[in-house]
């Protein structure tokens, strides 16, 4: 079945490759929100339109090459189950929107997962590009060329004043949200996040937690984006996040060195105790999972702890999400149940690594 | 806790700035704030905005029920309708609520109401032609209020020839 396929590893094959700055930045998204002409948005469309644009979609993308990304695969929700799509919005494939408020919703992937078409979302498309590290231009680039294959066969719902049209005006004009995945533990540490989050706001940037708006930083990552999309490029939209990203990761960079040059053992104590914990518990919420991983993330970027790759944690951040530990469990699993799988599987990973590096 | 929330309030033609913490946000109720209690929902503060509209302060009693019965001919979306749920239903909702939408995209945009990003290819030419057009007309008032006749004959001319080409492209040129 096809959706194993993007299912079978937690992590998608991009984030193992290297990137730009990827001690700091763990990945790069742009997502451009487009509609088409003759249909009205999905959020009032009838049955018989959501199937329009689905059938549209499918007769010309399914199957279709894209440069290096391989072909595209078409994963329709109706088909799948709520477990089954909860997975998919763990691997940042899909939205939560997509996942439970669509109706006639699908998604369109790439092999290497590189590309996500969300269809009939908030908007009819929404083309999402990811890559590891700080790589904003290179994304966007993507995206616009899949834009521009797009639009050869499908005329867009566009203005001449207002730009290409959207469902909620937060998105028109350009239609692009450009984010950065940021691992930011220096600054939280140093409670220097807490005066640097309003400074982005000033500047039409918003911060969320991992999993988008309305979700909690879990393991001190931070998910920074674009908020205006009307009246600018898309070009300065993506060059203005990029130099704000650029300053941030300096910022990170120069409290990492702070902490350990002024508070050294204090600093090696907490991370040690983190990957203790990770290497012995025997219950772990992910609340305190996100934390150590988080740490020991920290731990392997200062040099202190070499023996396991960030490759695993990486990982490891999206095995312990509920939905991907019941996927494995095969069922649905009680809160506390998944807290001991959690602390299970962790101590399998960590010391299948640690037998693969000695 | 520092204000994070900048937003200027009309009523009845009174300015007033406010800039405020999201505590103090949700205190005074002037915007919802997600239950996760992780910054601003884009389409709450987009409903928040959209109920401190001049339009629903107004004091002509007139204006507030003329708005909200507003409604879109092709996908039957009223105003109070968008301004629930924030979203609209159809391309056509935005020139009915056209004049509703400048303070909205302004507050949301940082003051930007107008598109300067890309163009769809295959529009690309009937709005290259389209500006063109609008340029040369300006030229030709120019023209005629200097009582340069024969330079404006020529303006016309040729603003006649690329109109005729933007029929073309609109009548079916290069889409299919």
């Amino acid at each position: 079945m096809s959706f194993e396929r993007f299912v079978q590893s937690a992590l998608s094959s991009w984030m193992n490759e290297d990137g730009p700055d990827t001690d700091i930045v763990l990945s790069s998204r742009v997502r451009l929100a487009r509609n088409f002409k003759d249909f009205t948005f999905p959020t009032v469309f009838s049955d018989k339109e959501g199937q329009e644009v689905i059938e549209l979609i499918k007769k010309e993308f399914v199957g279709k090459k894209i440069s290096d990304c391989g072909q595209l695969e078409l994963l329709e929700m109706d088909s799948l189950e709520p477990l089954q799509k909860r997975v998919l919005v763990e691997k940042h494939l899909i939205s939560p929107n997509l996942a439970s408020d669509s109706s006639f919703g699908a998604c369109l992937l790439s092999d290497n997962e590189k590309v996500s078409i969300m269809i009939n979302e908030e908007d009819h498309i929404r083309i999402q590009c990811l890559a590891p590290g700080l790589q904003l231009t290179e994304v966007l680039q993507m995206a616009n060329h899949i834009d521009d294959l797009v639009e050869e066969t499908v005329d867009y719902a566009y203005d001449e004043e207002r730009g290409y049209l959207t469902s909620c005006p937060t998105n028109v004009g350009t239609g692009l949200r450009a984010s950065v995945m940021m691992h930011l533990p220096g600054l939280v540490l140093t409670q220097q996040l807490n005066q640097i989050i309003p400074a982005m706001n000033q500047l039409g940037l918003v911060v969320r937690g991992t999993y988008g708006e309305g979700s909690e930083a879990l393991g001190n990552i931070f998910q920074i984006s674009n908020q205006i999309t009307l009246g600018k490029s898309e070009k300065d939209i993506v060059n203005d996040l990029t130099s704000v990203v650029q300053q941030i990761i300096a910022q990170e960079r120069s409290a990492r060195n702070a902490l350990a040059k002024t508070s050294h053992i204090q600093l090696e104590d907490r991370i040690y105790r983190s990957f203790g914990t990770l290497i012995n518990a025997r219950i772990i919420e992910s609340k305190e999972a996100a934390t150590c991983i988080s740490d020991v993330r920290l731990g392997i970027d200062l040099g202190y702890i070499d023996s396991i790759s960030k490759t695993i944690l990486n990982e490891l951040m999206i095995l312990t999400q509920p939905g991907f530990l019941q996927k494995y469990a095969g069922g649905p699993l009680q809160a506390y149940e998944r807290d001991i799988r959690r602390a299970s599987l962790i101590r399998e990973r960590l010391k299948l690594e640690k037998n693969e590096n000695s | 806790m520092p204000a994070t929330l900048h937003f200027t309030k009309f009523i009845n033609g009174e300015k007033n700035e406010i800039h405020i913490c999201e505590k103090c946000a949700q205190e005074m109720g002037e915007v919802y704030i997600n239950q996760a209690g992780q910054g601003f929902s884009f389409n709450n503060l987009l409903s928040g905005l959209l109920n401190i509209e001049p339009i629903f302060q107004s004091s002509t009693a007139s204006a507030k029920p003329k708005t909200e019965e507003l409604r879109c001919k092709r996908c039957n979306l009223s105003f109070k309708e968008f301004v629930h749920v924030g979203k609209f239903g159809c391309e056509d909702c935005y020139k009915t609520f056209d004049n509703q939408l400048n303070p909205i995209l302004k507050r949301v945009h940082s003051g930007n109401t107008a598109h300067i990003g890309k163009i769809p290819s295959r529009m690309g030419d009937t709005i290259h032609l389209r500006k063109q057009v609008a340029q040369l007309k300006e030229v030709l008032k120019d023209l005629i209020e200097k009582e340069e006749f024969e330079k404006a004959a020529e303006i016309r001319d040729e603003i006649r020839s690329l109109e005729k080409q933007n029929d073309h492209h609109v009548d079916g040129g290069p889409q299919s």
